[in-house]
């Protein structure tokens, strides 16, 4: 029973993680290998609202997602539309050397120390016992409700909002879309935007759940399998490959070694880019022409 | 290499000897006597730390040019280089340790890991492309250096591998200065082997692949062949680099071989320059000597002793600024603006070159 907590709880973390990949993948073709650090990012502005809302907590979680989202914007209006356009490759480096920009500035900003948002906004975290002799701590509970919010939240929003019909649009084919009058750039920095909000809600969640610091990163890193395994342009794929991932590295904990649990997610994306790169439910990509 | 500045006129190559030659004309023999000279003078002037410094550029100068072959020439993106690296050192490190295998065949066979590693990396570039294929190899190397972390743990050196100081022929190899010297000539060789590759049918190949595949395919070039043959040398390169990281530092540990590192690669033939081998030089050169250089100006601040805690996160958040200004406002990198340069003192007084007939 533990194990199945752990392995939901996990593909929670790595679903909710995972979405952000595929936001901003579907929308402008760029993969943003800078997410764990943006998600790092998100966590700590909760532990500074906590600090300048103290004994408001809702106010200062409601503060925490509204400043992320705009990181989220500021990041594409000022370092990715210089990138629309370039090829793929300058893209997802600018990512990458965004994400060490940003690992260095959150230790300057808010030093390297563990440190624990969860007191600073006065919770607890007492666990949870289930049904059947599992246990789950009440954040990892609320991270997993979150997540599944969050997903059909934004399977609604990508079905039937405005805003989401238009990034849909823009993701199959830019030209068609600016064509027909949607604002690209606008989209683009709604997808940042969103890609950030939703990891970040993520790191927040981490980090009232075990505390914070700057190795959260790796953890974005680690849920990157996740969405390429059930393709990077489909929702609904980053969901089951992030139960994937997550169950293979909650087993392989259990059964095999505790150290593999670094590398199993990569194991699992070269299996995955070796039978069917495009991943379990991503669209094929198309050949090139000459 | 083909030279892309102008000859004075009344040069003119008689014979084909003439035309392979990497040296060409009397001031190239005088400019390359100078550099010559300069470099072996070099060690007997420095200090120790320059000397340090000047090793440590030429190790990384051999990975970014193995680096600047695979992903600048045959246009193959890798994130994996420091799994490379380290494969190397651990090759190197293992077999010293476990049979006192001499230094003529650590590094052999550090290349030869590194080969057939190159052959795993480079499998997933036949059927995947651009994005995935950095990807696979940002897998695999999590993947290696992992393996690398299991044989520590496993045979009890948790904390890393001393490596003894290599013999040759009764000779030991200690010493920072004797070091320079064997540094110097590995990373010349790497360089030579580069040229050379370069301006051969490979290296004409691999230049057909990264301008388009499916062209370079329909004129008759063996697409599958010639990628993984890129990814063969670049990693047997990278890890005989690796190798002679694990001997200069007599010390291997997986620390040493972060994902920072291959990022750090990327960014040294970024900042160079895409394409050009003096690119992967003066990436190799900038990139080594940054943090140094950070930290001195941060050090000669006032009250510096309180910045000595934070010195590795001003030297993340200035790297990743630097990448970021070099990717955006200067794609060619440094070679870009030495090309500037030359050009505008070559046109001088004019700005631009003549619009009809340009010469490339």
């Amino acid at each position: 029973m533990q194990l199945i907590v752990n392995i939901v709880v996990l593909s929670a973390i790595y679903a909710l993680i995972a979405c952000g990949y595929v936001l901003v993948y579907r929308v402008s073709r760029v993969l943003n290998l800078a997410h764990g650090e943006l998600m790092m990012v998100g966590a700590y502005l909760l532990l500074t609202t906590a600090t300048a809302f103290p004994g408001s907590p809702l106010v200062a979680i409601a503060v925490a997602v509204a400043l992320s989202l705009m990181v989220g914007v500021l990041v594409y209006v000022f370092l990715m539309r210089k990138m629309t356009g370039e090829m793929v490759l300058a893209a997802v480096l600018t990512t990458v050397a965004l994400g060490i920009l940003l690992r260095g500035l959150v230790v300057l900003i808010w030093s390297a120390q563990q440190q624990y948002p969860g007191e600073a906004l006065g919770f607890t975290n007492p666990a949870i016992a289930l049904p059947g002799g599992g246990r789950i701590s009440t954040f990892a509970a609320i991270l997993v409700v979150a997540t599944a919010l969050i997903y059909s939240a934004l399977f609604v929003f990508l079905r039937f909002g405005r805003w989401g019909v238009r990034m849909r649009a823009a993701g199959q084919n830019p030209l068609l879309a600016a064509q027909r009058g949607i604002n690209l750039h606008a989209v683009y920095a709604l997808a940042w935007g969103l890609s950030t909000l939703t990891g970040s809600i993520a790191g927040m969640l981490i980090a009232l759940d075990s505390g914070l610091t700057g190795t959260m990163a790796i953890i974005g890193l680690k849920a990157f399998p996740a969405a390429l395994v059930g393709g990077l342009d489909s929702l609904f794929g980053a969901l089951i490959g992030a139960f994937i991932i997550g169950a293979a590295e909650v087993l392989s904990i259990q059964y095999i070694d505790p150290l593999l649990s670094d590398v199993v997610p990569f194991l699992v994306l070269i299996a995955m880019l070796i039978v069917r790169p495009w991943g379990i439910f991503g669209t094929r990509e198309e050949l090139d022409r000459v | 290499m083909s030279s892309r500045t102008p000859r004075a006129s009344g040069y003119f190559r008689t014979d084909y000897g003439q035309s392979i030659a990497l040296i060409q004309t009397r001031t190239e023999r005088a400019g390359v006597v100078a550099l010559v000279v300069l470099l072996l003078g070099f060690p007997f002037l420095a200090s120790a730390f320059y000397l340090d410094l000047a090793n440590q550029v030429f190790l990384a100068a051999i990975g970014s040019l193995s680096l600047m072959l695979l992903t600048g020439y045959a246009g193959q993106i890798s994130l994996g280089h420091a799994g490379l690296l380290a494969a190397g050192a651990y090759t190197a490190g293992i077999l010293s340790k476990e049979i006192n295998a001499p230094i003529w065949l650590t590094l052999p066979a550090a290349a030869l890991v590194g080969g057939i590693l190159g052959v795993i990396f480079g499998l997933p570039s036949l059927r995947l492309r651009g994005l995935y294929l950095a990807v696979s190899t940002l897998a695999l190397y999590f993947v290696v250096v992992y393996l690398g972390g299991e044989y520590e743990t496993k045979r009890g050196y948790s904390t890393g591998i001393m490596v003894d100081a290599p013999k040759i022929g009764g000779f030991t190899i200690h010493g920072d200065r004797a070091w320079y010297f064997i540094l110097l000539i590995a990373a010349l060789v790497a360089l030579l082997i580069c040229i050379n590759l370069l301006r051969s049918k490979t290296g004409r190949a691999w230049r057909a692949i990264r301008a388009h595949e499916t062209v370079a395919q329909a004129l008759g070039i063996d697409v599958a062949r010639y990628k993984l043959l890129a990814f063969v040398i670049s990693s047997a390169m990278a890890a005989v680099a690796g190798a002679l990281f694990s001997y200069y530092r007599s010390f291997v540990s997986v620390e040493a071989f972060s994902l920072f590192l291959s990022i750090q690669y990327v960014a040294m033939i970024i900042i160079g320059g895409m394409g050009s081998l003096l690119g992967a030089l003066l990436g190799a050169v900038f990139v080594t000597i940054f943090p140094y250089v950070i930290e001195a100006g941060l050090l000669s601040l006032p009250g510096a002793q309180h910045y000595a805690g934070i010195l590795f996160a001003v030297n993340y958040a200035a790297f990743g600024a630097v990448m970021i200004v070099f990717l955006i406002f200067e794609p060619l990198g440094l070679v870009g603006i030495w090309q500037r340069v030359q050009s505008y003192f070559l046109l001088w007084p004019f700005k631009h070159r003549p619009a009809a007939g340009q010469r490339k």
